[in-house]
């Protein structure tokens, strides 16, 4: 029973992770119907910003934790947004209006140029950083097996659920949220009403590429390793995620995220390390088979 | 007669761009500049760099330059059947590469097809030399995983008598080889694994298998794979405070293990061959390396004796050919930076010498 309380932590945690990156996917393809293949690469570098923040300000002597973390997620975030609204501006909005596959095979070009940009430009080996939060609370003490919950998970699980509420409330209750919405059900229309279209679905890209930047910084903390091509796996899985919940759909995409991480950990628990992967997306084929628009996702109406 | 004349300017032309280099050998290295090895790949680049130059300086080989073709094969099997192939058109006598044995092993075919020698600095998986006389032309200047797998697999029984023991790998190639031989040594003296599991390279989140080994009591694991995801398993353990000693090979014998698992590397041991920056021979070229700010470590050395018995056998036999060479290598005591290295019909080193080492404080020390 503890085991299994302390499997479910682990996988809480990376769960946290995937739907954050998640809800990136989810909310572009419901704003402007694609798959934004470069968002995993969005992650990467806002987890190579922070790599590099943290080392600079260990250089300067900042040493206080809190300020520290809050000053790398700040600028992660800032540098990510404005990749996010770059990638957008440049990759995607120039074929808006173009046959449908034109975005995504732009969105894959654009993945593969910021994957071999940052190979480039900070080098193609793996960036560490020391540990910077350490230590655990102890929840359950038997004599065969302490379950344990490291800081930094605390850190990950809290703020990843504040971030969805904080973005739950933005999208139901806000003037954006609204204009977001209403481009979602009908772009024309919103436009008509006097919405900016571009400015919102420039907006959406870059909320996505800020909650990517909390899930890279999160995870330079978590595992304090980073490479050029971290982007790709975990943006693989988040995708999956995002599928699992039913694209489209906010509440779809973390509950996505949570299920997929969950499964990875009881699956290492109880099962061979070596298949969880296999395990993972065969459960995503299954859920497929049986619910073609994913766990929350509305079925496309066909309008006659 | 346009096209006589085109092609008499374009001959002349590249006779031209060529002359100065025509008469160059040009040999090879090869391994993973990019990718989660790229500072192995460094260490294989700065030390043929420094082999060339140097060999330059006293004149070259046969009274011809060399010339250093790089190839990267970022690890990656496929990728290095390519590069093996793209060194080839470009007429390499030699390659000192690859390091990953899952690239090494294919690539092998490929020289062994054109005629090119290999010299492999790193690869240890015992595959690569054990294929008969088609590959003739493959040896290695390190040693191999059935020999540190075993030293390995003795030095836990000793360290870590009685103690509960997990294996892990990470499915390469070189890495479930390497797992293998420390099981099969083990539970030959008895000791049996509470664990044997693979991960996925390029995984950064063992959290699930922290906390399995911490519910099956393990103390020990003996991981076989290299050092991004041993450095990992090291640094995440510490953080859900399973307290493990983690052995593993010599793919772990670089700064870079110590960087990734930070404070947790310090319970890491390491099997490799006696560290030959502590060779007296050594000294004057481990200087030079320091001077330009480099340490060279793991393999930086064993690159650079690779080239040194290239030019050592081609000298001794007046001929870049491959028979040649094959002959002069099975013959002849080479004097490198490792020392004196001879090679036996196979292409493995007759005499290899495997240490344990233990990380501490920013460095590796002799443990055994």
């Amino acid at each position: 029973m503890e085991y299994f309380l302390q499997q479910t932590i682990n996988g809480i945690t990376l769960g946290a992770v995937y739907g954050l990156i998640a809800i990136g996917y989810t909310m572009v393809y419901g704003i402007v119907g694609m798959i934004n293949f470069a968002h995993g690469e969005i992650y990467m570098i806002g987890a190579f910003v922070a790599v590099i923040v943290f080392t600079l300000l260990g250089m300067m002597g900042v040493t206080w934790v809190p300020a520290a973390v809050l000053i790398v997620l700040v600028t992660s975030m800032l540098f990510t947004a404005a990749y996010g609204w770059a990638v957008e501006r440049i990759a995607y909005r120039p074929l808006r209006g173009s046959f449908r596959l034109a975005p995504l095979i732009s969105a894959i070009g654009m993945s593969i140029f910021l994957q071999n940009y940052v190979q480039l430009l900070q080098g193609a080996r793996v960036k560490s950083i020391q540990p910077v939060v350490t230590g655990a609370i102890p929840l359950i003490e038997t004599g065969h097996f302490q379950v344990a919950v490291t800081y930094i998970q605390i850190l990950i699980i809290v703020l990843t659920v504040l971030l969805m509420i904080g973005f739950s409330l933005l999208i139901t209750r806000t003037r954006f949220g609204r204009a977001q919405r209403a481009c979602e059900q009908d772009q024309t229309m919103a436009a008509l009403l006097g919405i900016d279209v571009d400015r919102t679905i420039s907006m959406t890209f870059m909320i996505g590429a800020i909650l990517a930047a909390v899930a890279g910084v999160m995870v330079t903390l978590y595992y304090g390793v980073v490479d050029f091509f971290i982007g790709f796996q975990a943006g693989l899985k988040a995708f999956a995620a995002a599928v699992l919940g039913g694209i489209g759909s906010l509440p779809g995409a973390m509950l996505g995220g949570f299920l997929i991480g969950l499964v990875e950990a009881y699956w290492s628990a109880y099962f061979s390390i070596e298949y969880k992967d296999i395990a993972t997306f065969s459960i995503l084929i299954l859920v497929l088979i049986f619910r073609p628009t994913g766990l929350l996702g509305r079925p496309d109406v066909e309008k006659v | 007669m346009r096209k006589t004349l085109f092609g008499l300017l374009a001959a002349t032309g590249l006779a031209f761009a060529t002359s100065a280099s025509a008469q160059d050998i040009v040999i090879a290295v090869a391994g993973p500049m990019t990718g989660s090895n790229a500072t192995v790949g460094e260490q294989f680049r700065r030390g043929a760099e420094m082999a060339v130059a140097d060999l330059n300086a006293q004149g070259g080989v046969l009274g011809r330059k060399l010339r250093l073709e790089i190839g990267d094969d970022a690890c990656d099997p496929k990728q290095a059947v390519a590069v093996a192939n793209q060194l080839a058109s470009k007429k390499v006598v030699f390659v000192a590469g690859h390091y990953c044995s899952g690239s090494s092993i294919p690539a092998s075919e490929v020289y062994a097809e054109e005629g090119i020698l290999q010299i492999s600095p790193g690869s240890t998986n015992p595959v690569l030399t054990e294929r008969g006389a088609k590959f003739k032309n493959v040896f290695r200047v390190c040693g191999r995983d059935d020999q540190q797998g075993v030293i390995g697999a003795d030095f836990v029984m000793e360290k870590f008598k009685g103690k509960v023991v997990a294996i892990v790998h990470d499915k390469s190639q070189y890495g479930k080889g390497l797992a293998d031989f420390a099981k099969a040594r083990l539970n030959d003296k008895g000791v049996k694994e509470v664990m044997y599991e693979g991960v996925n390279v390029g995984d950064k989140d063992f959290s699930a298998l922290i906390s399995r080994m911490k519910q099956a009591k393990v103390e020990a694991v003996y991981f076989g794979g290299y050092h991004t995801e041993a450095g990992l398993i090291a640094r995440q353990a510490k953080d859900q405070s399973l307290n493990i000693a983690l052995i593993g090979g010599d793919a772990l014998f670089n700064n870079e293990f110590g960087a990734i698992a930070g404070p947790a590397s310090d319970t890491g041991y390491v099997t490799f061959d006696a560290d030959p920056r502590q060779n007296p021979i050594a000294q004057q070229i481990v200087a030079k390396f320091k001077a330009q700010g480099h340490d060279p470590e793991g393999y930086t050395l064993y690159t650079y004796a690779a080239i040194q018995i290239f030019a050592q056998a081609a000298a001794q036999k007046k001929s870049i050919k491959l028979n040649d060479l094959i002959a002069a290598m099975q013959s002849t005591k080479f004097s490198t930076m490792l020392g004196e290295i001879s090679f036996d019909a196979k292409g493995d080193v007759t005499s290899p010498a495997y240490r344990v080492y233990n990380w501490k404080g920013g460095k590796f020390e002799y443990a055994m």
